[in-house]
């Protein structure tokens, strides 16, 4: 790979994490409200399967989005805005956390209910297909969504109609705080394509260039007509969100994963290619801490919405909810 | 005028919209080569293929979840259900995703969507394929819910449906679908939201919709023979609630019955008469009577089924009991 | 540098945590990301690990106390730096520490904008008639007695035909019927209607009656009317506006008005005179009626009444009337009690001048006599204070001269 895109994609995850760090001390000052689950240890699956994309593919996943949404281009400071539920959060203050959108850069959400976007996902590949464009889908979403009556609807109509999506399963172990062996009656992810005829493929999802190579193949698969599943083994280093205490896992496991966490794992490879030197990624870190204390601060200091939104983007149609 | 069924009305709207915009297509089960189970898109199939009318799995989520995915990409589909009590597969994505996604990313895309679907009794089909549970789906903000009583607002409402860019819940009558009635010619559209009075009369106002229109103007009519003039006031639009004509009809008639095919607790009724005491309070000459459908779940036995549902005399029971 | 540390929000729902087991003592260093502290919350006990590395300098709060989201709860720093836990926020006293919450919304007091609920109309009270709403405003608004009326409704209810009905009935015992007329209120006759129950209702009115001994007014007033072209005679009340108002002078309490719990003693002396038109009284206003000559208050009067006669009335005609004066002495009403008119503290009634037999010294002789009557707000003023008045009323008014110099 591109040293100059190794390079990126290791700010990226950077970036990510640092913003992470972020949310997770403003949740505790109590400024987020609501549930906040945080990307940490997931990194390189975001990093390596957005990046594969062209810039009219789609990208649409579930409610650990922050680090997709930074990946697809949004400012950490707009992602943070949200969080902190300003207008000028990309959802004007209506999403938060869970509801992060833009879809300007092609990124369709950050979605609550688990599975539900799948359906969509297959609506959008469907009006590509409609229109005849080669553009594909990319949706992410958990081990735990692979149980849900949507995943099986979905992925079949992906197959029966040859929608262009490329299902990525960020298989983290856990859906919530149930092992995949406690919920899924296969281990492996990849094992349910098969029941509907869909090719696909198991990745390290530790390892972000190999995330990538792995979902640029999958991308020319899926253009060539027809869903593909891509499995990507990773691990999420915090609760599934804040407050969880974490019972169903012990520190020891917690610990071996860190080993092999995804930015220490490209650091490794960059500084082995000769790509960077040390001190360049020094500064590189210092350069994000500096973007998100920015950030926060912009978000921070950044306006709410006004009471007169309440009724706001409640239609397209009519300026908002005419109750009579 | 021309005189046409209420399928045939909505199965002309559903042409005319899709010869007039490439990106409206219909998806659902049997709409294609079967020719829809109401026979409302027979034909449909050989003229436009099947890029634009699309055979389903059985599979209500994907099927209501994939039309919102493509209305966010900016198609116009026209889903269909095939019938109310299943769209209870797909409630999930009705009231989280069609109701909300426009407001939770802030406006950023609007969800030009139709849900078509039929509801109602009458044909001995049982407790779960006989219900009127479209109050459930009016409950919720961001969504409209439509449900057209005659052949021409059949036309109207599902062509301006199909043209808003909000979702659109287009609730049928199974036992309307034979109504006959003028339907006027060329792109006629009715307005969404807006009530319409369907029969004038100076001594009470019965509110309704749908099905228990028709079941309301049979009242009327032999209520006039009693020498009690009936104003019958059509909702055609559940949400938005258009209450105007029904405020302005209730202070000059000073009575109400509201009539539903739905059951009473939690229903139209309630909201109306709500609604009508709150705001003109001091023109009731008497309380609102509601008269709905028995709280059971449907039999199958004909008679009894006949029993549970809301008759022509229980509207006129209700109309003398207020007078 | 000092980093307090304080009690996180560990959940989305989370008030606050027990304080389980400081797992780092004071004194001891701890590394970013080593546990800290483990806390307890409702769902169970977390290990905190430490946001920053440092010396732990401070415990704030014990084991097993209980505290809100973001009290603080610990200092780290260097180990010999000096600290100052006040200006830290990190004081350990009682007093309580800011419960963190979402940042405040100012947008939240405001409500958002949204059609009204009309409320409905409180329940009748029991004992009251069972009547339709629509009944009961018809009856309110046509002055009828729901009780009076038999109801055909359900259970007896009064409904809108019995109103229509009752409306239609010939009171018993009547005879010959002539025509009943229905004329509506007229906006001045309602606005009266408004201020005089206002005023009938708040204001504690108290009367007081004095007779005048009208004979050298009645003298001056021919004398000087005999001066005046036709069309400018003054009337005897343009006499009484006067000496009224030079009385105002000297107890300002009378030219006042209460607003809350202060008397507004006004600054200047607007005499109002009333007026009778067709459709109801009107208050004509002479301002500064103690610097004005009889003549102009006379002419002034006599102008403003034409005007209002005519319903050409300005607005200066009747604004600001501070006192007022009320006659129906051309009625030949010798004395009658007027009604204060709010936001004033007192009104003059007059009655005719009679000729009257009265005693002086020792002897039956015919007199004039003039009997005025002071209606005042007790809230303002007192009996004492109006009889004072009166009495230096009857004062200019029994001796004229001092109303001309």
């Amino acid at each position: 790979m591109d040293k100059a895109e190794m390079l990126r994609l290791y700010r990226q995850m950077v970036l990510i994490r640092r913003l992470e760090e972020a949310a997770a001390s403003l949740y505790q000052e109590g400024k987020i409200g609501g549930f906040l689950h945080l990307y940490i240890g997931q990194e390189a699956v975001g990093s390596g399967v957005v990046s594969a994309r062209r810039p009219e593919d789609r990208v649409i996943t579930a409610y650990r989005d922050h680090g997709i949404a930074l990946a697809a281009g949004m400012p950490a400071k707009t992602v943070l805005a949200e969080l902190l539920g300003k207008a000028a959060g990309c959802s004007r203050g209506r999403g938060g956390s869970m509801h992060l959108a833009d879809v300007t850069l092609n990124f369709w959400g950050g979605h609550a209910i688990v599975g539900a976007h799948l359906p969509l996902a297959a609506g959008m590949a469907l009006a590509d297909q409609y229109r005849g464009s080669d553009a594909a889908t990319i949706c992410l979403f958990g081990d735990g969504a692979t149980n849900i009556g949507y995943f099986h609807e979905a992925l079949n109509l992906s197959v029966v109609w040859k929608l262009p999506v490329l299902w990525v399963c960020e298989n983290n172990q856990y859906g919530m705080g149930t092992a995949v062996d406690r919920a899924s009656a296969v281990g492996e992810m990849a094992q349910k394509a098969e029941g509907y005829g869909m090719p696909s493929a198991r990745v390290d999802g530790m390892d972000v260039l190999k995330v990538r190579q792995a979902s640029e193949e999958a991308l020319t698969r899926v253009r060539q007509g027809g869903p593909f599943f891509l499995e990507a083994i990773t691990y999420r280093f915090r609760g599934h969100s804040m407050g969880d205490p974490e019972r169903y896992r012990g520190s020891e496991e917690v610990k071996k994963w860190q080993e092999d966490d995804p930015i220490g794992v490209l650091r490794k490879q960059l500084l082995a290619a000769k790509a960077a030197k040390e001190p360049d990624l020094a500064t590189l870190e210092a350069e994000v801490d500096e973007e998100i204390r920015e950030a926060v601060r912009f978000a921070e200091e950044s306006p709410e919405p006004g009471p007169e939104e309440l009724f706001a983007h409640v239609y397209a149609d009519e300026g908002g909810d005419s109750w009579q | 005028m021309a005189v046409i069924t209420m399928r045939e009305a909505i199965s002309q709207a559903l042409w005319e919209e899709m010869e007039r915009d490439e990106r409206v297509f219909i998806m659902g089960e049997e709409v294609g080569v079967w020719g829809g189970s109401y026979a409302v898109t027979k034909g449909f199939y050989d003229h436009f293929g099947p890029k634009r009318v699309r055979d389903t799995p059985i599979a209500e989520g994907v099927i209501v979840g994939a039309a919102n995915g493509a209305a966010m990409a900016g198609l116009r589909p026209v889903a269909e259900l095939m019938t109310v009590n299943f769209a209870f597969l797909a409630m999930d994505q009705i009231v989280n995703h069609s109701a909300k996604l426009h407001s939770m990313f802030g406006g950023q895309f609007a969800l030009p969507l139709v849900i078509r679907t039929v509801g109602g009794a009458g044909r001995q089909l049982g407790a779960t394929h006989s219900q009127t549970p479209d109050v459930v789906f009016a409950h919720f903000p961001g969504l409209k819910v439509v449900a057209p009583g005659t052949p021409a607002d059949a036309k109207g409402l599902l062509k301006s449906a199909i043209r808003s860019d909000d979702p659109v819940m287009f609730i049928e009558h199974a036992t309307l679908y034979q109504l006959r009635g003028e339907v006027p010619e060329g792109q006629i559209l009715e307005p969404i939201g807006v009530s319409k009075i369907q029969r004038q009369g100076e001594d009470i106002t019965i509110i309704t919709y749908s099905k228990m229109l028709q079941t309301s103007l049979l009242a009327a009519d032999q209520l006039a023979k009693e020498g009690i003039e009936a104003e019958v006031v059509d909702l055609r639009t559940l949400r938005p609630l258009d209450l105007k004509p029904v405020l302005e009809s209730f202070k000059r008639t000073n009575r109400a019955v509201i009539v539903e095919e739905g059951w009473q607790s939690y229903g139209l009724g309630a909201e109306v008469a709500a609604r009508l005491y709150e705001q003109a309070f001091d023109y009731a000459d008497a309380p609102i009577r509601r008269v709905a459908q028995k709280e059971v779940p449907l039999p199958y036995n004909r008679t009894l089924e006949q029993l549970a549902l809301p008759q022509v005399e229980d509207v006129v029971r209700a109309v003398r009991g207020v007078l | 540098m000092a980093e307090v540390v304080s009690m996180p929000k560990l959940g989305f729902d989370m008030a606050e945590g027990r304080l389980v087991r400081w797992v780092k003592s004071e004194g001891e260093t701890v590394r970013k990301g080593e546990v800290l502290v483990e806390i307890e919350t409702d769902k169970a006990t977390v290990e905190v690990e430490a946001a920053v590395s440092g010396t732990v300098r401070k415990h704030l709060v014990n084991e097993g106390t209980s505290v809100p989201v973001g009290t603080p709860i610990a200092v780290l720093g260097d180990p010999e730096e000096s600290l100052d836990l006040e200006s830290l926020g990190a004081a350990p006293r009682a007093s309580s520490p800011e419960t963190a919450v979402a940042p405040s919304r100012p947008g939240a007091a405001a409500e958002p904008s949204q059609p009204a609920l009309i409320l409905p109309s409180p329940e009748p009270a029991a004992g009251q008639v069972k009547a339709s709403p629509l009944a009961r405003r018809l009856a309110a608004e046509r002055g009828l007695d729901l009780a009076a009326i038999a109801g055909s409704g359900p259970g007896g209810r009064v409904v809108k035909r019995d109103i229509q009905a009752a409306l239609q009935d010939t009171p018993p015992g009547s005879g010959p019927v002539g025509e009943t007329e229905r004329i509506p209120v007229s906006k001045l006759r309602g606005l009266i209607g408004r201020r005089m129950t206002q005023a009938k209702q708040q204001v504690p009115h108290f009367y007081l009656t004095a007779e005048i001994d009208a004979g050298r007014l009645m003298a001056l007033r021919q004398e000087w009317n005999a001066l005046q072209p036709e069309g400018h005679k003054a009337s005897v009340n343009d006499f009484v506006v006067k000496a009224a108002a030079l009385a105002l002078r000297q107890f300002p309490n009378l030219n006042a008005s209460l607003e809350g719990q202060e008397i507004v003693r006004h600054g200047q002396v607007n005499v109002g005179v009333a007026v009778a038109l067709e459709e109801g009284l009107l208050t004509v206003v002479c301002r500064d009626a103690d610097r004005k000559s009889i003549r102009l208050i006379s002419d002034e009067v006599r102008e403003m009444i034409a005007r209002a006669r005519q319903g050409k009335v300005r607005p200066d005609d009747i604004q600001g009337s501070t006192f007022s004066v009320s006659n129906l002495g051309m009625f030949d009403i010798d004395h009658f009690i007027a009604i204060v008119n709010p936001p004033e503290a007192a009104i003059l009634a007059i009655g005719s001048v009679r000729l009257e037999p009265v005693v002086e010294e020792g002897q039956v002789v015919i007199g004039q006599r003039m009997k005025v009557t002071l209606s005042a707000d007790h809230r303002v003023t007192d009996g004492a204070e109006g009889a004072r008045w009166l009495q230096v009323l009857r004062g200019c008014l029994e001796n004229p001269l001092q109303l001309i110099l």
